[in-house]
């Protein structure tokens, strides 16, 4: 278990210093002087460029270059906002829960929702039932999320007036950020129905955003199901006389899921992706919304640290998700031993 | 009265190509405490004919049958919930490859305590002395840290020894072993068949054993049912049948045993099994059958005394045929 | 069995009924099939179906509602925008842009994907360790967000997006070719090959990349719907095809602000782009289930 761990780490450090390498690679090839357009000035004086170019560090050699970016990110600095002047890291984990806790609605949404979805499909295989959740579930991933949101924002919002159309939380509400998540501070204020209101808020995008997922993961559940259940350990489990419940929702689910985990480590990526559009569409204050906008306003470096952010936060992600896999996988969890 | 009885058992099943008959008409009676082997090549519908008492099919299956009794109880007719209150209890029943066959997610403890809570109530957890209990009997060593094992850390003999206690946890009265030593090594094989023996004699079961090997039958088996094709085409005692078989079929697997061989070759029989689409008409047997006449590639014989040919064996009939 | 030698052009016919005939089994792959072929005769003759010209405006006709919706007029079937151009036929030519953008950015991430599978898969060491590292770290950032970031430094446009669509789907390609390289490395035919002397490009594309196909042709599919969708978000966004180009995404972003107003002028861009994916999608399901047995999804 240890050992698949550190083999899983050991994978990450190259493809670490590669997003590094991007992120830093990425300032140097943009179109025109680098110096100009970070500086966001216009004809500069040779002086001012000279003093410009020495303070963003430009005048040493690239690898040099490259070492001290290393070293600012070990420690923590990824630059300043060019727009606000204030470091990159500390406006990325400000925003971050927001993101957090829309992502993890999105799969709790796709994982409640899909998984029954998949082993009914599974079990009732060739009927009609299992035909409607797969054709749901393929309409589900070859939508564009971006309209999704926005036709459900036209029906629920618009016309039926049943949720709110943007934001977090109504502005109605004054609850103090103690831990960016939305829905833990409601809990912790006092204020009166601002958890059911934060609640409110987040039905739309999570549902949104955990469109794809639930489509993806309906399907992935189904045929890791297909393929357990005509194992011999399940024609086992029905000679011991057990009941159909346990055999489908103990017996079988539980190596069905195995494979459905990497699967969910794998929607990760795509959740973070389609954050960037479903915050741009539900005006969520969070990672998706903040790097569309920096990239518009040319802040690069916002830019340059989002990536490396995000790009980590994926990996770190992912990590989890492996071990999660270890754990719950018995092959990984206890080796073979002498017997 | 039997233990088990069935009666003209058919098992047909539904494939892309048309109907596949699998089992066509057997019949089988077993007493208490009996043991009877079970032989075929793969294709003879051994397996199935089992599987379909336990109702383990897949839903592609269609099962009739002139009456499947088994303690008094119609298995045929009985719903699905009243069959799982009695197999895993009553009939079990061990499969051929115990690797798979064992929940690579769950401890080989888990996977025995758990079919006695499903029988006789209770925590799954109260039963882990049991479980102790059976797998000291079974002959697994060090039982007690076993307990935790996860079936992938253990040996294919070893999985089939885990697989006979959780099959026996709840002394059933008929134990069903679908050709339980064919996927070990040999010297496994004999001490699994002793253990069955064994058990058999301590539990006073029944034993059903499933086996396309005729020497396993000679060492175990007190009465013998020979398929061919799906059918039933001899039934016999053990001493009986070895000693003077009535179906050419019978003593052409027996003549293929080593021990018969002539010189330096096996007495392989010729050709295969038939299958979906090559079903002879006449005798299923004829095709391979060195006895074969033009009758018996016409017409399908008639039961003649449990003997499925139309000219048995040492009758006299057949002496005058094959001048 | 069949000693004589059969001429090649009869196998490959054969292969192809073989092929026709397990597509067909499936309706729905048939039926998304059909649909696509008339999307490519859409865009094909855009300009001869489509009633009006794409960027014609008719100013005193702006935000009309659908022609079966009251106010709605049967020349603007399915409405107009903000500045009074018909949405259908904006939407017709827009087939064009969305299929372009599909083929674009296949050809690109497949051949060289292909490429680079075949030569990390046959050369192997540090070769191979250098081009899967390099891919993993494209994979390592979320496919649109790398492409947004490319196209801030490439500038925005329709061209910049695909080929930055197209980068960031590489890797699946890669990872996909390597791995069917290395199966087929250790077959014997390959074995054979080599010792009657062939050169390693004929080796990886006349014996090894034929019998790699199947996976390849499946996730080029896939790949096809894909693209189309983050054509269309990166329009949407306002970093891919640029206004007024009617590309489907860049539709319903210079629409956004109707959303209350003229809700149709968001709506009919977005049901083209689900139609066309999904039709896409049911030929790519078809087409697994077809080429490789083993993979189907029973």
């Amino acid at each position: 278990m240890l050992r698949f761990l550190i083999n899983r780490l050991m994978l990450l450090v190259p493809v670490f210093f590669g997003v590094t390498l991007v992120a830093f690679g990425f300032i140097r090839v943009l179109p025109g002087d680098p110096v100009e357009v970070l500086a966001g000035e216009r004809g500069l004086s040779t002086e001012r460029h000279a003093e410009l170019l020495a303070q963003l560090g430009f005048d040493k050699p690239i690898w040099q270059q490259y070492l001290n970016y290393l070293t600012d990110i070990l420690h923590g600095d990824l630059g300043t906002s060019l727009i606000t002047n204030r470091p990159v890291v500390e406006e990325f984990f400000e925003l971050f829960p927001a993101t957090a806790e829309l992502g993890v609605c999105a799969i709790l949404f796709a994982l409640i929702i899909g998984v029954p979805a998949g082993i009914i499909a599974a079990i009732k295989r060739g009927s009609w039932v299992d035909q409607g959740i797969m054709s749901i579930s393929l309409t589900g991933y070859s939508m564009p999320i971006f309209w999704w949101g926005l036709l459900l924002i036209i029906l629920f919002s618009n016309t039926l007036h049943l949720t709110p159309v943007s934001g977090r939380l109504s502005f109605l509400f004054d609850v103090p950020p103690v831990t960016g998540f939305m829905l833990i501070d409601t809990l912790l204020s006092d204020e009166e129905g601002s958890f059911l209101n934060a609640l409110h808020h987040l039905v739309l995008p999570s549902i949104v955003l955990g469109t794809i997922p639930l489509a993806v993961i309906a399907r992935q559940t189904r045929s890791a199901m297909l393929e357990v259940l005509s194992e011999d350990y399940v024609r086992t489990a029905r000679a011991k006389g057990l009941s159909t419940f346990r055999i489908i929702g103990v017996h079988a689910l539980r190596n069905a899921m195995i494979t459905v985990v990497t699967v969910i480590g794998l929607q990760v990526a795509v959740l973070l992706a389609g954050a960037i559009l479903t915050e741009t569409i539900f005006g969520w204050p969070g990672i998706g919304k903040w790097i569309i906008f920096s990239v518009f306003s040319r802040d690069y470096f916002a830019v340059q640290g989002g990536l490396l952010l995000i790009a980590t936060s994926i990996m770190i992600v992912n990590l989890i998700v492996d071990l999660l896999y270890g754990l719950i996988n018995p092959r990984i969890l206890h080796q073979k031993s002498k017997s | 009265m039997a233990l088990l009885e069935i009666k003209n058992l058919t098992v047909d099943f539904a494939t892309a190509t048309g109907s596949l008959r699998a089992v066509d008409g057997i019949n089988l009676t077993i007493d208490e405490g009996e043991i009877v082997a079970v032989v075929g090549e793969s294709g003879s519908g051994k397996s199935v004919g089992m599987l379909a008492m336990m109702g383990l099919l897949p839903w592609t299956s269609t099962v009739t049958a002139d009456h499947m009794i088994f303690d008094g109880q119609d298995l045929l007719n009985m719903s699905d919930k009243e069959r799982r209150k009695i197999i895993g209890k009553d009939i079990s029943m061990i499969f051929q490859e115990p690797m798979t066959s064992l929940n690579p997610c769950f401890t080989v403890g888990y996977q025995i305590t758990e079919v006695l809570a499903q029988h006789f109530g209770g925590k799954r957890r109260s039963y882990n002395n049991k479980a102790i209990e059976l797998l000291n009997q079974v002959g697994i060593p060090a039982a007690q840290s076993r307990l935790n094992s996860y079936p992938h850390q253990l040996s294919g003999g070893m999985c089939q020894r885990v697989m006979i206690a959780m099959m026996i946890a709840c002394q059933p009265k008929l134990l069903i072993a679908d050709e339980p030593t064919t996927a070990l090594d040999v010297t496994i094989q004999a001490q699994i068949l002793e253990l069955l023996i064994e058990l058999q004699k301590s539990q006073g079961m029944a034993l059903v054993l499933i086996t396309h090997d005729m020497a396993v039958v000679a060492e175990t088996a007190e009465r013998v049912v020979v398929l061919y094709a799906g059918q039933q085409v001899e039934q016999r005692t053990v001493k009986q049948l070895f000693k003077e078989p009535k179906h050419p079929y019978s003593e052409a697997l027996l003549n293929a045993l080593p021990e018969r061989a002539n010189d330096k070759l096996l007495n392989a029989i010729p050709g295969v099994v038939p299958g979906q689409m090559d079903r002879p008409q006449g005798c299923l047997f004829s095709p391979r059958c060195e006895y074969a006449t033009s009758i018996c590639k016409e017409k399908s014989p008639n039961l003649n005394d449990g003997i499925l040919c139309h000219f048995p064996l040492g009758e006299e009939s057949l002496k005058v045929e094959s001048q | 069995m069949n000693t004589e030698t059969t001429p090649a052009t009869s196998i490959r016919s054969q292969q192809w009924k073989e092929f026709w005939f397990y597509f067909s089994v499936s309706k729905t792959a048939v039926a998304g099939l059909i649909f696509l072929i008339l999307v490519i005769l859409m865009a094909i003759f855009a300009d001869v179906i489509s009633p009006h010209g794409p960027a014609e405006q008719f100013r005193e006709y702006a935000k009309l509602p659908p022609s079966w919706m009251e106010g709605g007029q049967a020349q603007f079937f399915l409405g107009t925008d903000y500045a009074g151009r018909d949405m259908w036929s904006r939407i017709i030519h827009g087939s064009r842009m969305s299929l372009l953008a599909g083929c674009v950015v296949v050809v690109l991430s497949l051949s060289i994907g292909v490429l680079l599978g075949l030569i990390a898969g046959y050369r192997g060491g540090w070769i191979e360790t250098f081009i899967m590292r390099v891919m993993d770290t494209i994979m390592a950032v979320p496919g649109l967000l790398l492409a947004l970031v490319l196209v801030a430094v490439l500038g925005p446009g329709l061209l910049n997006a695909m080929i930055a669509i197209a980068i960031t789907y590489t890797p699946s390609f890669v990872r996909l070719t390597r791995a069917s390289t290395l199966t087929e490395l250790n077959r014997d035919y390959v074995t054979a090959s080599r010792v009657a002397g062939a050169s390693p490009t004929r080796l990886m594309f006349v014996s090894i990349l034929p019998n790699c196909m199947a996976p390849i042709i499946v996730q080029g599919t896939l790949s096809f719907s894909t693209a189309i969708l983050d054509t269309a978000a990166l329009g949407f966004l306002g970093m891919g095809a640029q206004a007024p180009i009617p590309e489907w995404g860049t539709l319903i972003a210079e629409n956004r602000d109707l959303i209350l107003n003229a809700p149709w002028t968001v709506t009919f861009p977005g049901v083209a782009i689900l139609l066309a994916v999904l039709a896409i999608n049911l030929v790519g399901d078809g087409l697994r289930d077809a080429l490789d047995p083993k993979l189907k999804r029973s």
